[in-house]
């Protein structure tokens, strides 16, 4: 155990550590302009879309599977808000249930043919890449649909009031506490060797140290973004089903060994069809905040946001073979994707030179760990 | 004495920190078989990685010579020039290949622009009927079975102008017919003085084969001794270091009713003329233990897959329950109704690899731990977990570890425990002590009975039939697709079963 503890840490202390050369580069670079509590503010607003699409990624990608069409559906999900709320003046939950539904139903139907009908999901979402700009492209004739209203503008474009935002983070670091003690508990009774208990609670410190001080640059400039709280909620509640219920655990075990897995008795089709269902509704959430960001929806939106979904999860630790991979990596792995992004643009970094940076670092990043892990 | 072809000196190899061999050594000279005996995870392996280059020179501490040379290989490339070829336990031809292409994957004759194709050709023809294999160089490695694989394997490295041949476990997975063949072709390898270094767990095989057996036991050489000298049980005891009273602890136990009724089973893959499983009725009966024996290839597997649901093709056939007539379409429908399987192929269809211990363990029966919003009751899991790796003995460090870090033995007593788990009243048991040691596989056989004792039946698919024999109370052989035959344990032997297996074959 202590090994594969140790390999799990390593490669969490590795992507800590690139985040944190990252910030210190800009930081030095910018002046300090990096780190102001307006740039951070404005680089976790850029890092929640692709952050939400990284968080339906990951299962996909731990179940073995690839969907490529995230991008395309979200442009499609963002132009279909768009065409709810500015057309045909839908109430704004109705927009926002309907949205999330039709997200749930194109993920199932990807679902479907890679579960039940075994198409390769490389091919069935590459079909979707396709169709679905199509049908973005038909739907609203090619145009721009705007202007949204201001009650779609609240998902994209509001903060959370300090109040609010300052207890929910309060409560955050609470449960965080509350969570390594009841976990020692546990591990005390069932006479697991538990880490020293200073190691475990540092930890936690740290993790609450980090909390309280994004609150304060956050609420430095004008409080927690909205997206920033849709993603947190949806990190807590995705971490929760990969690591806590059956049907994650059942994730990990059919990207393991998926022929084991039916032997067992699990009804892998089912759980791979939900698989695809759960990434719709978070390209649906991503969608939402999109729209509502742009104030639009646009038939260019998402246009390759697949890619930096997948770099996400696979800087953070997923493995493409699948079985291996955590939704915390894969916020990490978008962190750091939208903190170069950040970076480079407020350095003025042409965009040529960005696209080959990033593409350099997804690059050293899947060599790095494919050559810590030959090393054990 | 003239000068060994091999000679390897104080082999020490350490994986971060723990000795997996701890100074052993081992001679042999031109046209000498060498039996290398042990446990799984004893080093035999290892010693053999070390031997053939996969471990690199200067990653262990020792010396080994080759033909008065010191070896100091990079990689297998270095080994191969030399003429040491390793046969690994999972063959390594390409499935979509021909033989004559995989024979020659690598070291293709001909020009970089065309290669020479009847010069191949004609070579593949001599190496096969070296090996006696009577097929076309052009047949494709998948349409062969395991034992024709292991030939073509054979036949590659005598292309390759071996001197020293390593066979990892070669006849695991082998029909008796098919590993007389292969003895009988190392037989004659001896003969023209290519030296072989055996691992087996068959010690039949490893008696009957070899100049000199060596015994490792944790790392450590424990003797080298000549074959002639030695009995099974000599070998046994160096192995597990104790001595085993008896190969097959057999137990009294209660048998009560017939609480299987398996009438006109029938098993096709589609399109194909000849049916897997053609009309096959039988019965098994409350705490019984029932073996199926069969050569490869004679429906048994896919008579035991139509009964766990999961056969690859149309199947029908009558199956009553404790008297209720059951459809078993999925595996998920046979463990409801409380059938479970133990696959017979432990990597591809029982472990799930980077997954912990426990966690494999557990998965069958998840849906018992789930409360609100689908999460697991982690205490309740845990304390099953502990109960289960204590009953099996199942050997980890923790139950966290992944499961591909323990030896076949353990894995296999895990993927058990993950099927008792269910609570079957029938468990089958597809080749259940394949590839593991000695020790583990008394543990099984314990394990087995103490399970009937509870009530539980068993049906056993094996081939090793010592087993079938010291094991089952009833016995069924199967061959194509049909029951050739059932016997009762007593008075039962292998010469009977192989007859009823094979003979029949011949005046079909």
């Amino acid at each position: 155990m202590l090994k594969t503890i140790k390999t799990n840490q390593l490669q969490l202390l590795a992507m800590l550590t690139a985040m944190l050369l990252i910030v210190l580069f800009f930081s030095f670079a910018t002046d300090g302009a990096f780190i102001s509590p307006r740039n951070v503010s404005n680089l976790f607003r850029q890092t929640a879309i692709v952050g939400v699409l990284a968080i339906g990624m990951v299962f996909v990608i731990i179940s073995a599977e690839i969907d490529l069409s995230v991008g395309s559906m979200m442009g499609l999900l963002g132009g279909i808000a768009a065409v709810l709320d500015v057309w045909l003046h839908f109430p704004i939950m109705l927009t926002i249930l309907i949205t999330i539904g039709t997200g749930l139903l194109l993920g199932l139907f990807n679902g479907w043919w890679v579960a039940y009908q075994k198409v390769p999901s490389f091919i069935v979402t590459l079909a979707g890449m396709l169709a679905f700009r199509g049908i973005l492209v038909g739907l609203t004739d090619g145009a721009t649909v705007a202007p949204t209203t201001s009650a779609l503008g609240v998902i994209g474009q509001s903060y959370v009031p300090t109040g609010w935002g300052v207890s929910l983070v309060l409560l955050l670091c609470l449960g965080v506490i509350a969570k390594v003690y009841r976990r020692r508990q546990a591990k005390q009774k069932h006479g697991v060797v538990n880490d020293s208990a200073k190691f475990e609670y540092l930890k936690a410190l740290v993790s609450i140290a980090v909390l309280l001080s994004l609150l304060a640059i956050l609420e430095g400039y004008r409080g927690i973004p909205t997206p920033i709280l849709i993603m947190g909620v949806l990190i807590l509640v995705a971490a929760y089903i990969a690591k806590r219920t059956a049907f994650g655990r059942r994730v990990y075990a059919i990207g393991g060994n998926i022929e084991a897995t039916r032997m067992s008795g699990v009804n892998v089709e089912r759980n791979k069809m939900f698989v695809f269902g759960f990434n719709g509704m978070m390209v649906a959430v991503a969608a939402l905040i999109l729209t509502s960001r742009l104030g639009a929806g646009s038939p260019a939106a998402g246009n390759m946001a697949e890619l930096d979904a997948i770099a996400a999860c696979v800087i953070g630790g997923t493995s493409l073979a699948g079985g291996v991979g955590t939704v915390f990596g894969a916020i990490m792995g978008a962190l750091i994707m939208s903190s170069l992004d950040n970076g480079m643009s407020m350095l003025d970094v042409p965009t040529f030179w960005q696209l080959i940076v990033k593409g350099g670092i997804l690059l050293l990043a899947v060599w790095l760990d494919v050559k810590t892990k030959k090393a054990q | 004495m003239k000068q060994p072809l091999l000679d390897m000196r104080n082999i020490v190899k350490s994986f971060s920190g723990v000795r997996a061999l701890n100074g052993v050594s081992i001679t042999l000279g031109d046209g000498e078989v060498l039996s290398l005996c042990g446990e799984n995870g004893s080093g035999k392996s290892t010693l053999m990685k070390v031997l053939s280059g996969v471990w690199p020179y200067g990653s262990y501490d020792g010396e080994i010579y080759f033909q008065g040379q010191q070896v100091k290989a990079s990689g297998i490339r270095d080994t191969e020039a030399l003429g040491i070829v390793i046969i690994h336990q999972e063959l390594a031809l390409v499935k979509e290949l021909s033989v004559m292409e995989n024979i020659f994957l690598g070291n293709e004759l001909g020009s970089c622009v065309s290669l020479n194709d009847e010069m191949m050709h004609s070579r593949t023809r001599e190496l096969l009927a070296q090996v006696k294999l009577n097929i076309s160089p052009d047949t494709l490695i998948r349409e062969l079975g395991v034992g024709q694989q292991q030939l073509v394997e054979i036949a590659k490295a005598l292309n390759k102008n071996v001197k020293l041949l390593i066979l990892d476990e070669p006849t695991s997975s082998l029909t008796n017919n098919e590993i007389d063949i292969l003895l009988g072709i190392v037989q004659e390898l001896k003969g023209q003085g290519i030296a072989c270094v055996y691992i087996s767990h068959k010690l039949d095989e490893v008696l009957a084969l070899s100049n000199w057996v060596a015994v490792i036991r944790d790392g450590n050489h424990i003797a080298t001794k000549a074959a002639a000298e030695l009995t099974q049980n000599d070998i046994i005891s160096m192995m597990v270091g104790r001595q085993l009273d008896e190969l097959f602890p057999r137990e009294n136990h209660q048998i009560g009713e017939t609480i299987l009724q398996v009438t006109h089973a029938k098993a096709s893959q589609p399109g194909a003329s000849r049916c897997q499983v053609e009309d096959v009725s039988f019965s098994l009966r409350k705490g019984e233990i029932l073996g199926v024996a069969g050569l490869i290839g004679s429906g048994r597997t896919e008579l035991m897959q139509c009964l766990y649901g999961c056969y690859d093709g149309d199947y029908q056939a009558t199956i009553e329950l404790s008297g209720q007539t059951l459809q078993i379409r999925s595996q998920r429908a046979a463990l409801k109704a409380g059938i479970a399987m133990v696959p017979e192929d432990r990597k591809r269809h029982g472990i799930v690899p980077i997954m912990g211990v426990g966690r494999n363990i557990t998965l069958s029966i998840l849906d018992r731990y789930t409360a609100w919003f689908g999460a697991i009751d982690e205490e309740q899991e845990s304390h099953d977990i502990h109960d289960a790796i204590a009953r099996l003995k199942v050997k980890t460090a923790t139950s966290e570890l992944a499961i591909k870090n323990l030896s076949g033995g353990n894995q296999q007593k895990a993927i058990i425990a993950r099927f008792l788990l269910t609570k079957p009243k029938i468990l089958i048991l597809d080749e259940p002590t394949r590839g593991i040691d000695v020790g583990a596989k008394y543990e099984i056989y314990k394990l087995m009975f103490a399970l009937v004792k509870e009530g539980v039946s068993i049906i056993m698919v094996s081939s090793e039939l010592p087993e079938v024999i010291g094991i089952s109370d009833r016995v069924l052989v199967m061959h194509e697709g049909r029951l050739k035959g059932e016997f009762d344990h007593q008075g039962l032997t292998q010469e009977k079963i192989m007859n009823c297996a094979i003979k029949e074959a011949e005046s079909a």
